[in-house]
């Protein structure tokens, strides 16, 4: 049987979380489909239909599918669960919010997070803030899955040819509406797609030495700015920056921690990354037991000089 | 109005859990258990909710073992009126949960139930939703801001580009985020307080309600372990080593 991908899109072009987690179903087996449910998403579309690998996008057209409520999406993927074996969402804040509500109503467990597919029923996933791997076997008829996308390569975004059929949306559940949003602006990469990331935490000490020390660094390297929880709880940077248990998972080529102490709840989002590098003044600070280059010294000389090296 | 907030007791976060050496799981013995981490907010914030006038009672229930009666105490500490716990030794996953606080709500009739976005062991982050799909409820996850007026809620939610704010009819679930609120500290008075309220014991047959878990765990084994890093003297011999070594700059 197939997998369906849900995919994450702004209705122009679909997002990167959304290639990974083509790759992650193909794993499964069977055809690759992907629903784009959307308004004004005949773009987002015919991006999903060119992905590598995809075999049919189904595109649901509406205007209640605009904010990605989840109420109209659940029920939106509900009307074509049955002919699906595997529904897999990015474990993106849009995927976590719609896919639990898929699998209750299809009375099956959710696999969430998953980083590995063993066999078709079989998969891999990190429990307690990634200090242990469960190897979970689904006996549920349809899998309902969440992707950890750092855990698998994306699919080319081109070079496939899919057909592109249009799906009968659902009617509005008029239970929830869309108010307004604040979306932070940020012309750097995205922080779970970047190739590096430089991340500071509380040693930052304010908003404007925040921004005033890492800035430089990012702009030089090209990278996406992180911060660690204590950061964003000081009001230091804004919460959509944090990287750990409960913020962001990444895994980048390099993993620049200045000024974080390396709490367990931290290192979950992080130790993937391929090269860590740990810049802090305190030589017992848990991060240098994870980072392949740590430099013990004070981060507001130290990061200067790298800028100055580079 | 009532609230209903499930709480979940965990090993606490500060614990550094070990994989059992025969990998049929964690080994929890003798590790120190806390309320899990978003459900305190989860509290912290139907009550005050209640202080505001908006809700008249909070009612905490967990489902586990006959422990977990400590972190209901721990609820009503933090000013929850009553408890009920759903006693069972089966493992419980989110879907099992889910039904049963589907259960209580329908004896209950509450206006809101407020949960964490996600327990800090099983990482699933998936009850609220869950629960809210059974009982055919609008939902708000990951919700930093909560303002409840005419028969709906206006929830700001943290979501990945920043924040996002949506209106919902209640009755509705909401799960909460870190910055929903700073939950307050027990002290020692409301602690005694906590031992005269009521908790009141159901097991989930009595609700119908079957656990049996769903997902089969084959195994647990350790994440593979990082090679041990090297100190650098200074930055032009870290320089040197991202750009000759690890070839990443």
């Amino acid at each position: 049987m197939a997998s369906l991908v849900i995919a994450e899109h702004d209705n122009q072009s679909i997002k990167p979380s959304t290639l990974n987690t083509v790759t992650a179903a193909a794993a499964c087996g069977g055809d690759v489909h992907v629903l784009v449910a959307g308004a004004n998403a005949a773009e987002a579309a015919k991006a999903a239909s060119q992905i590598a690998g995809v075999a049919k996008v189904l595109h649901a057209e509406g205007a209640q599918f605009e904010h990605g409520l989840a109420e109209n999406m659940a029920a939106q993927v509900l009307a074509i669960a049955s002919n699906y074996s595997h529904i897999l969402f990015p474990a993106t804040a849009s995927g976590k919010n719609i896919a639990p509500r898929v699998a209750a109503k299809l009375d099956v467990a959710q696999i969430s997070d998953i980083t590995k597919v063993d066999a078709a029923d079989t998969f891999e996933r990190p429990i307690y803030a990634g200090n242990a791997i469960a190897i979970v076997q689904s006996a549920d008829q349809i899998k309902v899955i969440t992707v950890r996308t750092t855990a698998f390569d994306p699919a080319a975004a081109t070079g496939g040819s899919a057909a592109v059929e249009s799906a009968s949306p659902v009617a509005d559940s008029g239970k929830s509406s869309f108010v307004g949003q604040e979306i932070a602006q940020n012309d750097r990469p995205e922080l779970t797609a970047a190739k590096i990331i430089v991340s500071g935490g509380r040693a930052m000490g304010s908003s404007e030495k925040f921004h005033e020390v890492l800035e430089p660094l990012a702009d030089k390297l090209g990278a996406a700015i992180g911060a660690s929880r204590a950061a964003v709880d000081a009001g230091y940077a804004p919460n959509d920056l944090q990287v750990g248990q409960t913020g962001k998972i990444v895994a980048p080529q390099l993993y620049i921690a200045c000024g974080i102490s390396g709490a367990i709840q931290h290192l979950a989002g992080m130790k993937d990354s391929k090269v860590i590098v740990a810049i802090n003044k305190d030589p017992e600070a848990p991060i240098f037991s994870v980072a392949d280059y740590g430099l013990e010294a004070d981060l507001f000389t130290a990061v200067p000089e790298l800028i100055k090296a580079l | 109005m009532k609230i209903i907030v499930p709480v979940k007791r965990v090993v606490d976060y500060n614990v550094k859990v070990r994989v059992k050496s025969d990998n049929t799981g964690v080994d929890i013995a003798n590790v120190k258990m806390s309320m899990n981490p978003f459900d305190e907010i989860a509290v912290e914030e139907a009550v005050r909710l209640k202080e505001k006038g908006v809700a008249t009672e909070v009612i905490a229930v967990s489902c586990g073992v006959q422990q977990c009666q400590e972190t209901l105490r721990t609820a009503m500490a933090i000013g929850a009126d009553r408890a009920i716990l759903v006693q069972t030794d089966e493992e419980l996953q989110p879907l099992a949960v889910a039904k049963i606080l589907k259960a209580l709500m329908d004896k209950e009739q509450p206006g809101l139930v407020i949960l964490g976005k996600q327990a800090i062991d099983d990482d699933c982050n998936q009850t609220g939703q869950m629960l809210a799909a059974l009982a055919d409820l609008p939902q708000a996850t990951f919700a930093s801001k909560v303002e409840v007026a005419d028969g709906r809620a206006k929830v700001t939610r943290e979501v990945d580009g920043g924040l996002e704010t949506i209106s919902i009819s209640l009755p509705a679930v909401i799960t909460t985020d870190l910055r929903l609120n700073e939950p307050r500290y027990v002290t020692l008075p409301n602690i005694m307080k906590a031992k005269k309220k009521q908790l009141d014991i159901v097991k989930p047959e009595d609700l119908g309600v079957d656990v049996k878990p769903r997902l089969k765990t084959l195994k647990v084994t350790e994440p593979a372990k990082r090679g041990a890093g090297v100190k650098v003297p200074d930055v032009a011999t870290l320089v040197q080593k991202l750009k000759t070594e690890a070839k990443v700059i």
